[in-house]
């Protein structure tokens, strides 16, 4: 175990509605949804047609690439609809669920070896839950991974609290990382800050604890960057606690069983606690929590940094268990920028008084406050709120210019954008960082292809 | 906006001049598309007013020293501070409006151009010509040198944040080369009204007027020269008003401390070395105060488009700005004022000061990864 690896950079965003930590609801939407824009570098083919009858577990998608992985239904039901886009690309597909939480049965894990435990979370549908770095993808089944880590703590602003939502699956987690340990080394990332931590007693594992309370600490990505950065032809997946815990679930029970705790939070909810449901949940499911009308409401499942703007109309994300509630900011501000004390807006900048009132929580809206210009500000700026070994801006322009070796130079085999959010949000040219490491990726994977 | 400015309306050729005045107004109504949904209230415009309101003090005091040299150099005794300021803001104005005028006109014509919203550096650019170049420079030299710096300095290469020398400092290196009469000598730091003639005591008095840049100033005691009350460019002067911008720029992180004492390390180590190898016999303190030193440091060498952008490399880049301001200084009277020489040939530099700080930063990670 490596103690206390000592973080300061970052930046924790000081925004308003917290969850509670109580469980307000229990959601069972009457229809879910599989979306295949969950996952990365995910070509899906169909292997149900409208009409046709699932159990919870049902192979519902397959990938193009490598058609062993599948993506389960959530839920019992039928196949209520296909929906495609242009060119008839596969957006999503709906279920009905029938409430009656019928399960497939997979009947124990086949602990042997490897190959036996991969084929098991393969044929159960759980294997969509692995990222596999460099470039967050689907993980491919064929490679056997430096190791598999997990970040047991999210730094995320509102995040959903492990120790909260997971107090009574560790049993589970533990199950999971059995099982995990037998394909590669689990690395699993504690933080030093929480007293009394229910992970802190997992075993098969290494334990790596973290001094470090300001995102992005709490990405897994950073904290492989500290604990064995990712190299070139090195393959390292990542796994979340959901993940481990759905995992250890059908280990122990046989069955698919992706519900979780959902954190609804953000300024613009009212009764900030946690649902439990399931991935796939329509976001008509929290406009009850909305505390503005729906329509200044934008839903984001996940975080404020990196969450995907789901729209009213969208679905909780296969991967998520958080649903951000914020107030679309439209409005124009008068001499904005030229006030001396602008007190309703939040700035880490000391251009601005903010740093006057640490503790204050802000109600902040999607407003760009400014408008989009060339990198100015220098390197420094930005390195100041990532705790990773690398030169952000840097990093950047050459995604920008599509410079391989340049990327490859400046650590893209390290991030994802999501380790460089805080950038993005202290960027007072407004670029979309996340963005352009994006780009930078995807032309990667089409180079290294 | 109008959707007569819009792309295809009447009058999109105003689209950027409009939409510049509009986010002058107000913070626009744009939410964010991609990636992080909420954002950070700082923008652009914030931090480059800041840099603005970081050079008022000296701004304010050199008009107000306009006035007193002029004062002094007439032979009017007493202090006069309003009647000194009043002279010295209907000389330095002039120059403020020349400065902005032209140099926003081709900005906002050459963002048109491109296609893209007004970027706002022109705004301290546009303020710290003014404070950097003799007082009575003939308002057309200035234009054209404006319009040199900002088209070959800046918008050739993009705009701002595409630069690779400071604008302001290469309006000074245009007038320098191009009109050196105006730029050195005895002639050109005091302001005077037509037909007026100095008073010849004032001359031989507590302000030595044989002035070229920084040798001539030494003779003035350090006091005069960490306040001010001697001729010079019109913001450079004051020690004590430029330290006042450097608090508000190091508080607020505009500016990087690191380049600022970097620089001021530089000076003090080739000033001590010449001073303690008798190549010169001017205290080495003396060269943070004379000239154009201090104003150089604070605002023109901390650009952080131009400068650095690793942190290593702000070291060492502030360190070769104070030497080689000192090295000129010393070895080529020429060149008497050796700041913005040093500030654009670093400007030069920087990427290259970076591309070895991030290779040596790279090759030393990879090696710690072979170990691990």
């Amino acid at each position: 175990m490596s103690q206390n690896i000592v973080l300061k950079k970052g930046l924790n965003i000081p925004i308003a509605g917290a969850a509670d930590l109580r469980v307000s609801k229990s959601a069972t939407p009457g229809v879910v949804a599989i979306q295949p824009s969950d996952f990365k570098g995910f070509i899906p083919r169909l292997l149900v047609k409208e009409g046709d009858r699932v159990l919870a577990g049902s192979p519902v998608l397959a990938d193009k690439m490598h058609s062993e992985i599948i993506f389960a239904s959530p839920v019992s039901g039928t196949v209520k609809e296909v929906v495609r886009g242009e060119k008839r690309k596969l957006l999503a597909v709906l279920i009905e669920d029938d409430r009656k939480n019928e399960y497939v049965d997979f009947g124990k894990i086949k602990a042997g070896d490897a190959a036996q435990v991969k084929e098991s979370l393969l044929a159960s549908g759980l294997w969509p839950f692995f990222v596999q770095r460099p470039y967050g993808i689907l993980a491919n089944p064929e490679l056997t991974p430096k190791a598999i880590f997990v970040s047991a703590f999210d730094t995320a602003p509102l995040a959903a609290d492990a120790q909260f939502c997971f107090a009574d699956a560790v049993a589970d987690i533990q199950a999971g990382i059995n099982v995990l340990s037998k394909i590669a080394e689990v690395h699993v990332s504690l933080n030093a800050g929480i007293s009394g931590d229910i992970f802190s007693n997992l075993s098969s594992c290494t334990l790596h604890s973290f001094k470090a309370d300001k995102h992005p600490a709490g990405n897994v990505g950073v904290q492989i960057s500290h604990v064995s950065p990712i190299r070139k032809d090195e393959t390292v997946w990542t796994i979340s606690l959901l993940g481990l815990a759905a995992i250890g679930k059908l280990a122990r029970t046989g069955r698919y069983d992706v519900s979780r705790k959902v954190a609804v939070c953000g300024p613009a909810s009212k009764d900030a606690s946690y649902i439990q449901t399931v991935p796939g949940m329509p976001m008509s499911e929290v406009i009850p929590f909305c505390n503005i009308p729906v329509e200044e409401v934008r839903f984001i499942s996940g975080s404020v940094l990196c969450g995907a703007n789901a729209g009213k109309d969208g679905y909780l994300g296969f991967r998520d268990n958080q649903i951000t509630l914020i107030r679309e900011g439209y409005d124009k501000e008068l001499l904005g920028w030229i006030r001396p004390v602008r007190c309703k807006q939040y700035s880490q900048d000391h251009s601005y008084f903010s740093w006057l009132m640490p503790k204050r929580k802000y109600n902040m809206d999607t407003n760009l406050h400014g408008g989009p210009r060339a990198f100015l500000m220098n390197d420094g700026y930005y390195a100041k709120v990532l705790p990773m070994d690398i030169y952000p801006v840097f990093l950047a322009k050459a995604c920008l210019a599509g410079d391989i070796d340049k990327m490859e130079q400046f650590g893209i085999y390290e991030v994802l954008p999501e380790d460089l959010a805080t950038c993005e949000f202290v960027d007072p040219s407004k670029n979309n960082i996340q963005d352009m490491i994006a780009q930078g990726i995807d032309l990667m994977l089409k180079e290294m292809a | 906006m109008n959707p007569i400015f819009e792309k295809g309306g009447k009058l999109y050729w105003l689209h950027s001049t409009v939409d510049a005045f509009e986010t002058f107004l107000h913070v626009p109504g744009t939410v964010t598309l991609k990636g992080s949904h909420v954002r950070d209230a700082i923008d652009l415009k914030r931090i480059l007013i800041l840099v603005v309101f970081a050079a008022v003090p000296a701004a304010l005091f050199g008009m107000w020293n306009v006035g007193y040299q002029h004062s002094l150099a007439m032979g009017v005794s007493g202090v006069n501070l309003w009647s000194n300021f009043w002279f010295g803001f209907l000389k330095v104005l002039p120059l403020f409006v020349v400065s902005y005028v032209v140099g926003l006109a081709i900005e906002f014509a050459a963002c048109q151009i491109r296609g893209e919203e007004v970027s706002e550096g022109y705004l301290v650019s546009g303020f710290f010509i003014p404070l950097i170049v003799p007082v009575d420079i003939p308002l057309w030299m200035l234009a054209i040198a404006v319009a040199f710096a900002v088209i070959f300095g800046k918008e050739v290469f993009g705009g701002t944040g595409m630069n690779i020398w400071n604008p302001a400092l290469l309006t000074r290196a245009f007038l320098f080369f191009a009109y050196p009469n105006y730029m050195s000598g005895s002639n050109c730091w005091i302001a005077f009204n037509k037909g007026e003639t100095p008073v010849a005591d004032a001359f031989t008095g507590a302000t030595p007027l044989a002035l070229d840049g920084a040798s001539a100033q030494y003779g003035t005691s350090f006091w005069d020269l960490f306040l001010g009350t001697v001729p010079g460019s019109v913001g450079e002067t004051s020690t004590i008003a430029i330290l006042l911008g450097a608090v508000l720029l190091i508080w607020t992180g505009i500016a990087s401390w690191k380049i600022m004492v970097g620089s001021v390390a530089g000076a003090l180590a080739i000033a001590g070395l010449a001073q303690l190898t008798g190549v010169s016999d001017i205290p080495c303190y003396m060269h943070l105060v004379m000239g154009g030193f201090a104003f150089g440091t604070v605002f023109m060498a901390t650009d952080p488009v131009t400068s650095c952008q690793t942190e290593t490399g702000k070291w060492i880049y502030g360190l070769l700005i104070g030497m080689l301001c000192v090295i000129v200084r010393l070895f080529n009277p020429g060149y008497a004022e050796g700041m913005m020489l040093a500030i654009l040939l670093c400007n030069t530099l920087a990427p290259l000061i970076d591309h070895c700080v991030v290779n040596v930063h790279n090759s030393r990670k990879a090696k710690k990864f072979k170990v691990a």
